[in-house]
């Protein structure tokens, strides 16, 4: 395959967005998890849910931080990639990140450093409502960047002016159906990731036979969450499902791998498509539940992807295998959830250490379904940015070159790799530790803004970065 | 509308400038001392804000991109190479404020990173709005310049010069936030970096008239612009009495002011141009329902706030940052 600057700029933001999102997908869910912890502890008083809140703090600053240092980058790649793009879109996709910025610099910067150390200086009542913006900052960060890529699968509220996309009606672009499925389906994803993080870490500690009361609350606690959130994450997702059906059918043959028309429709549960034959390779099929899925009918014709032209058609086999990988991953999580939530219930689980392990090892599910469902969205839109309006290909720079594109994809891997590398080893030395100890003492060293600090309270001397009252 | 987001443009890259130039500057300085005492309090007196000093720059990009996206679109894709190094450097010197405090034996790689970093970034700073002032190959609205087509001698010059602005901003810091040792070490760096940008800014100005920059055209035009060179040569005076009698607290706000005052020259010599000689502010402004939509939100609501916190936060870590000798 010819290294084309096209093909580089979509690598390289395809593996910028890919590891930015892994960051906030896990924040989201935590502050909402830590907002709960601090409400419980409010109300039944057990220090234990204390322990538990000032341990995950911790990792959350961690993971904060990588997702803010990884999410500079993103605000100026649309700019030296996609410049035909940003003009283009500017007038909508512009306002709606600023949004973002403004909203999530303000909530969650200014909050945050309440919540590391402003305990000892606000009421309980204020810590708990700090907690609880930091969750509302996060939340509405994921607003505005869902806002801005659902317009890009589904673009409403505009009119073409000069070759700009002008907005004649934020109401349309903000309240777009297509955005009120999939925020919820993006929340609830970074809700599941937050509960299965949380119970698989109670789960390693179980095995461990340390931090017994601890683990026990992460793992009731992330168990019964995601026990309850999967079945309503696949009802959401069946809604996705359903706006692609609705408003991107090629997508959605691509999906389901439907080469021609079919009445009914079978539905393919796996195969091997070959885009070049127009045609599916060792396919299992089942007869008319194609057509149950796509319009909740025995009898509906569901359209092929040869309907269109092949310039508009995705790369099938991306999208067909990201979406059942996906899939896969919500069946194998909704079982572990299920059967774990019951065991413990039954105050059993200790005994089944192999569902102990499982769970320990589920922690990936929820991120791997959260990037395998983003790249069936991202290139299942394929050959479009816009969709169906801008071709990816006209929306790169220019005069961009190969050459170029090629050194900043290798300078951004080398660089992503490098810290991804250091912080996850941080993050492992946190969880190894476990919650106990140095329970009272603020994290003296750290600060608002520098939210990756409270890791290192063993290096910095209480009177380090403090300042002194008065000049 | 264009005009108030024109002015929350400015008033966003100009805190930029100002907080991230002084902390971009102790990481300059930093790369300077091998003294472990002294880099523990370098970096504590900058440890509380830096992060925060830094999303303004992410503040001004999704402004430009809202308010003004010819101008976002067109010169983040011509400095490709440029963003890209101070984006890197950025990371790098971010990552290094955590990560240094993790490790003993990996510590000269984080220094390095932080040194490192927070010099390229600064220099790759200067150096495009050397290009900037210098003027980039558009046609037809369209950048034609190619890979290398902001290369040019002097925005090499502009990055050197900014390197050397924001060390002496950096080191006025130092000045404020710190005591004994590190204090006096500030002090007598900040002759030598006087002197080095006050050459650097004669040689700019006579490359500009060798070369017959147009921004020369618009000081014979505009004559009142020389209240800004004005404000500044005053400050320097003061800076300077300041410094000789070690009154701590006023350098860096004199040097905050001579940098305001070169801001204020530049915009103002390029206005009503955006892009100089090419791009104006009109030609550059989005729509107006979409400087409206972020106007009844964004601008009047939520960026007061953000002004605010920051005066809060600052307002929080005033004062010197004790010694920290005890630690090590």
């Amino acid at each position: 395959m010819e290294l084309t600057a096209l093909l580089l700029s979509r690598l390289q933001f395809a593996f910028t967005v890919s590891f930015h999102i892994i960051f906030p997908s896990f924040t989201i869910g935590l502050a909402a998890w830590l907002t709960v912890l601090e409400a419980l502890h409010l109300w039944t008083g057990r220090p234990a849910y204390r322990q538990v809140f000032e341990f995950w703090l911790k990792i959350f600053g961690v993971a904060f931080g990588l997702g803010v240092v990884s999410g500079i980058v993103m605000a100026f790649q649309f700019g030296t990639n996609w410049s035909v793009l940003s003009r283009m879109s500017g007038p909508i996709q512009g306002p709606l990140l600023s949004y973002e910025t403004f909203t999530a610099f303000f909530l969650e910067a200014s909050f945050f450093g309440i919540l590391l150390f402003g305990r000892p200086r606000v009421p309980p009542w204020f810590y708990l409502f700090s907690t609880a913006m930091v969750a509302l900052g996060t939340t509405l960060s994921a607003f505005w960047i869902m806002a801005n890529n659902s317009w890009m699968q589904v673009p409403v509220g505009y009119v073409m002016e000069n070759g700009t996309f002008v907005p004649d009606d934020w109401f349309k672009i903000l309240f777009s159906p297509v955005l009120w499925v999939r925020f919820p389906h993006m929340l609830l994803a970074s809700y599941i990731t937050g509960a299965f993080c949380v119970a698989a870490t109670g789960a390693w500690y179980m095995l461990r036979r340390e931090f017994a009361s601890e683990a026990r609350i992460m793992l009731r606690m992330g168990l019964y969450l995601a026990a309850v959130l999967l079945p309503v994450q696949g009802f959401f997702g069946h809604l996705n499902g359903d706006y692609v059906h609705d408003y991107q059918p090629v997508k959605f043959a691509a999906i389901e791998a439907r080469w021609h028309d079919e009445q009914p429709a079978a539905e393919v549960l796996i195969a091997i498509p070959d885009q070049e034959a127009e045609t599916n390779h060792y396919q299992i099929a089942v007869p008319v539940l194609g057509s149950l899925i796509g319009s909740m009918s025995f009898s509906s014709k569901e359209v092929g992807l040869t309907d269109f032209p092949p310039q508009d058609r995705p790369p099938v086999i991306i999208p067909f295998f990201t979406f059942r990988i996906m899939v896969g991953c919500w069946l194998v999580m909704l079982l572990v959830a299920w059967a774990g939530s019951y065991l413990i219930y039954k105050w059993r689980i200790e005994q089944y250490r192999p569902l102990l392990w499982l769970t320990f090892f589920s922690f990936a599910l929820p991120i791997i379904a959260t990037l395998t469902g983003w790249f069936t969205a991202e290139v299942g839109r394929q050959p479009w940015v816009v969709y169906s309006v801008l071709r990816t290909a006209d929306a790169m720079t220019p005069f961009l070159t190969p050459r170029a594109a090629l050194t900043s994809l290798v300078v951004f891997c080398a660089v992503y790799s490098f810290i991804f590398v250091f912080g996850t080893y941080y993050i492992y030395q946190l969880l190894r530790a476990g919650p106990e100890g140095r329970l009272v003492l603020p994290p003296t060293a750290a600060i608002p803004n520098r939210p990756m600090s409270v890791v290192d309270e063993h290096h910095i001397t209480p009177a380090a970065p403090r300042a002194t009252a008065g000049e | 509308m264009v005009m108030f987001w024109v002015a929350i443009l400015a008033v966003s890259i100009l805190l930029y400038v100002l907080l991230d130039g002084f902390d971009l500057g102790v990481g300059i300085l930093f790369g300077l001392t091998r003294d472990e005492a002294r880099r523990h309090a370098m970096l504590s007196a900058v440890a509380p804000i830096w992060d925060g000093n830094e999303t303004w720059l992410v503040v001004a990009g999704v402004i430009l991109w809202g308010a003004f996206p010819v101008v976002y679109a067109m010169l983040f894709s011509a400095f490709y190479l440029p963003l890209l190094l101070m984006l890197a450097g950025l990371i790098l010197r971010g990552v290094a404020f955590e990560y240094r405090y993790k490790t003993e034996r990996m510590r000269w790689l984080w220094d390095a990173s932080f040194a490192g970093g927070s010099l390229v970034a600064a220099f790759m700073q200067g150096f495009t709005v050397g290009a900037l002032v210098e003027g980039l190959p558009i046609s037809d609205g369209q950048y034609t310049g190619g890979e290398f087509g902001w290369f040019s001698p002097f925005a090499v010059l502009c990055g050197v010069g900014l390197c050397l602005g924001y060390a002496l901003l950096g080191a006025c810091w130092l000045v404020k936030k710190g005591e004994g040792d590190l204090r006096d070490a500030a002090y007598r760096l900040i002759p030598y970096l006087s002197v080095g940008l006050l050459a650097f800014l004669i040689i700019v100005f006579g490359y500009a008239l060798a070369e017959n920059l147009r921004v020369i055209h618009r000081w014979l035009e505009r004559p009142y612009l020389l209240v800004f060179p004005a404000i500044g040569i005053v400050a320097a005076l003061v800076a300077a009495a300041s410094v000789r009698h070690r009154r701590d607290g006023v350098p860096f706000y004199m040097v905050a002011l001579i940098f305001a005052a070169a801001f204020g020259t530049l915009a103002i010599s390029f206005w009503p141009y955006m892009i100089p000689f090419a791009i104006t502010i009109d030609e550059a402004a989005a729509p107006h329902s979409s400087l409206a939509f972020m106007f009844w939100g964004a601008g009047i609501f939520v960026f007061p706030l953000m002004l605010l916190y920051t005066a809060v936060s600052y307002t929080v870590f005033r004062g010197k940052v004790r010694p920290t000798a005890d630690h090590y």
